[in-house]
């Protein structure tokens, strides 16, 4: 009898968990699910009260009008350049530097490892208003070097590269060595295959890192023509706040990129955060 | 690894050493040219009056001392802005980091089902663009037109201006915050719990444990290192609110939502006194380095208990 109250306790506990983690859900997704139907709503189909749920006929005039009236296909591709060109400089920059802190020796390298990761504690805001100057200087205002340099090395970056690249074993790189392999070719032909699954991840940080970025290129892209999409859209925002349908017309733009690449390689997402909320 | 394994010629100097520096120096150099440098001349800078003839010319930069930190202290919107951010960080990050956890719980619980499925659905407003989704909850939050006065409205609650009143906008805020952030707290607390060994719970249920003291006297003390790192990390993270006041209210209203970084980026890049604001970026740099070594040293006090 106390067995059959004890099941019968568990699956009123199952109830009340699966339904809370279904609230939490519906909650977290529904202002995503409700932004995509009113982006399809008619103009000025959302300026009611009580606020439609669902449009009464779907239309892509939001979409036409974000991309002729707002010509935000410009601000897509440039944010689809920047993604892009600063994901293939942290790869460029941070994969070699992760690894040689993790597998090469050489002077100094504890006290430079240290230094880095002294330097994750300071924000990045603090370095803008002089690197702003000093690209100023060199003529790289309003120009997508200005709004790259950031992304060129992360601490973040070399640190998750090292942190996968300690497993490598010494003996696999020492075998490599005695049979006369450079360390550029140890490099291309050993580490690289095996670091594959931490170079995914890095990869989809920078590439959100840098869609999803805003006071960078708000602060250094000063022509709206060359402004990246979440820019362009804050300015949209501002200036026509009634324009509902429009405006979740280009958050759909904006977001459905990023949701997608993320629901795709999600693995490698979350094992980065894991990675890098773990002490090195 | 060892001496013997070195290829013959390579003495004493250990394998790859000048490989190493062809290997971390591109990286080095641009770690050094986009932050380190300007670092530095972040701290010079905040000690001149950089302003708009600085940027037309330099021969107009002068060296004032401390001035800029003293104007500071005397600047009331600088005030409101300290007190607003320290009104996100305290009350925001809190109770984003206990729904965190709340969350990682009920994922984490024996019974959840499809856990893979809540996992994605309640970690996908992370990955979104903070401007799209403020748009959004702009939207969600008007007071004519949006669905939650709408749904308040049919539990009797009158229609609140929540981005229009000084009192509702920063708690909107902080509500937006919560939802777009919550999933990563939630991801990390959830891999907490999974290194939890299970046969402590076992014991616990042997003793007769009740659930609530399990949560009390193992979930709790095991998740202390990983409260530690979170706490930190979103405490950092909510010292740098920007893009949420500048979407959703333009600081407003009556400065209610003007953050530090607000002020920041007002001074610097609309009124172009980069020195003055070289200084705010400083300030909120102590802050945070305070806030993160006052947590370090509670927790070693507490670990000590």
């Amino acid at each position: 009898m106390s067995a059959a109250r004890a099941r019968g306790a568990r699956r009123g506990e199952a109830w009340i968990i699966n339904g809370a983690l279904l609230g939490a859900a519906v909650v977290a997704v529904f202002p995503l699910l409700w932004m995509i139907s009113v982006s399809l709503m008619a103009p000025g189909e959302a300026s009611t009260a009580p606020p439609p749920l669902v449009p009464a006929a779907p239309t892509l005039a939001g979409y036409r009008e974000l991309f002729t009236r707002a010509d935000m296909a410009r601000n897509l591709v440039n944010s689809l350049g920047l993604a892009v060109a600063a994901t293939v400089l942290s790869l460029a920059f941070n994969v070699a530097a992760g690894y040689a802190f993790a597998k090469l020796r050489f002077a100094g390298r504890e006290l430079l490892w240290r230094l880095l990761l002294g330097m994750m504690l300071i924000p990045a805001q603090v370095a803008m208003i002089p690197l702003f100057l000093m690209l100023k200087e060199a003529g790289f205002v309003n120009s997508y070097i200005g709004v790259l340099v950031p992304s060129l090395a992360n601490v973040f970056g070399i640190f998750l590269v090292r942190q996968y690249a300690l497993a490598i074993p010494d003996e696999l790189l020492e075998a490599a060595r005695i049979d006369g392999a450079s360390e550029l070719r140890i490099f291309r032909s050993i580490v690289l295959p095996v670091l594959r699954p931490i170079l995914v991840t890095l990869a989809i940080f920078a590439f959100l890192g840098s869609w999803n970025d805003f006071l960078w290129p708000l602060i250094v892209l000063t022509d709206d023509a060359k402004q990246t999409l979440p820019v362009a859209l804050a300015a949209l925002g501002r200036e026509h706040a009634g324009d509902s349908e429009l405006m979740m017309a280009g958050a759909v733009v904006t977001i459905v990129p990023v949701l997608v690449l993320f629901l795709a390689l999600q693995r490698y997402y979350i094992q980065g955060l894991l990675a890098g909320s773990v002490k090195g | 690894m060892t001496a013997s394994a070195r290829a013959p010629g390579s003495r004493a100097r250990p394998p790859g050493a000048r490989a190493a520096w062809w290997f971390v120096s591109p990286a080095l150099l641009a770690l050094a040219v986009s932050f380190a440098v300007p670092v530095v001349a972040a701290l010079a800078l905040s000690f001149t009056d950089f302003d708009i003839y600085g940027v037309a010319d330099r021969g107009n930069v002068r060296f004032v001392g401390w001035d800029n930190y003293r104007r500071l202290l005397e600047a009331p919107l600088f005030w409101t802005a300290l007190r607003n951010t320290l009104y996100f960080v305290l009350v925001g990050a809190p109770l984003s980091i206990a729904v965190s956890l709340g969350a990682a719980l009920l994922l984490n619980a024996r019974a959840a089902r499809a856990r893979a499925a809540f996992r994605t659905a309640l970690f996908s407003p992370v990955v979104t663009t903070v401007v799209a989704v403020a748009l959004i909850w702009r939207y969600l939050l008007h007071t004519r037109y949006g669905l939650l006065n709408d749904l308040l409205g049919r539990f009797g609650i009158d229609a609140v201006d929540w981005l229009g009143d000084p009192a509702w906008s920063m708690p909107a805020m902080i509500l937006f915050a919560i939802w777009k952030n919550f999933g990563t707290n939630m991801i990390i607390f959830v891999a907490g719990l999974q290194a939890i060994p299970a046969d402590l719970y076992e014991a616990a249920r042997v003793d007769g444990a009740s659930r609530v003291a399990q949560l009390r006297y193992i979930t709790l003390p095991s998740l202390a290192p990983t409260m530690l790192l979170v706490t930190i990390l979103t405490m950092v993270g909510y010292f740098q609110l920007f893009a949420e006041p500048y979407v959703m209210t333009r600081g407003g209203p009556a400065q209610s939502t003007t953050s530090v970084l607000y002020f920041m980026y007002e001074e610097g890049f609309k009124w172009w006194n980069l020195g003055y604001a070289s200084a705010v970026a400083f300030v909120l740099f102590a802050l945070m380095l305070a806030g993160t070594l006052a947590q370090l040293s509670l927790a070693r006090r507490w670990s000590r208990l």
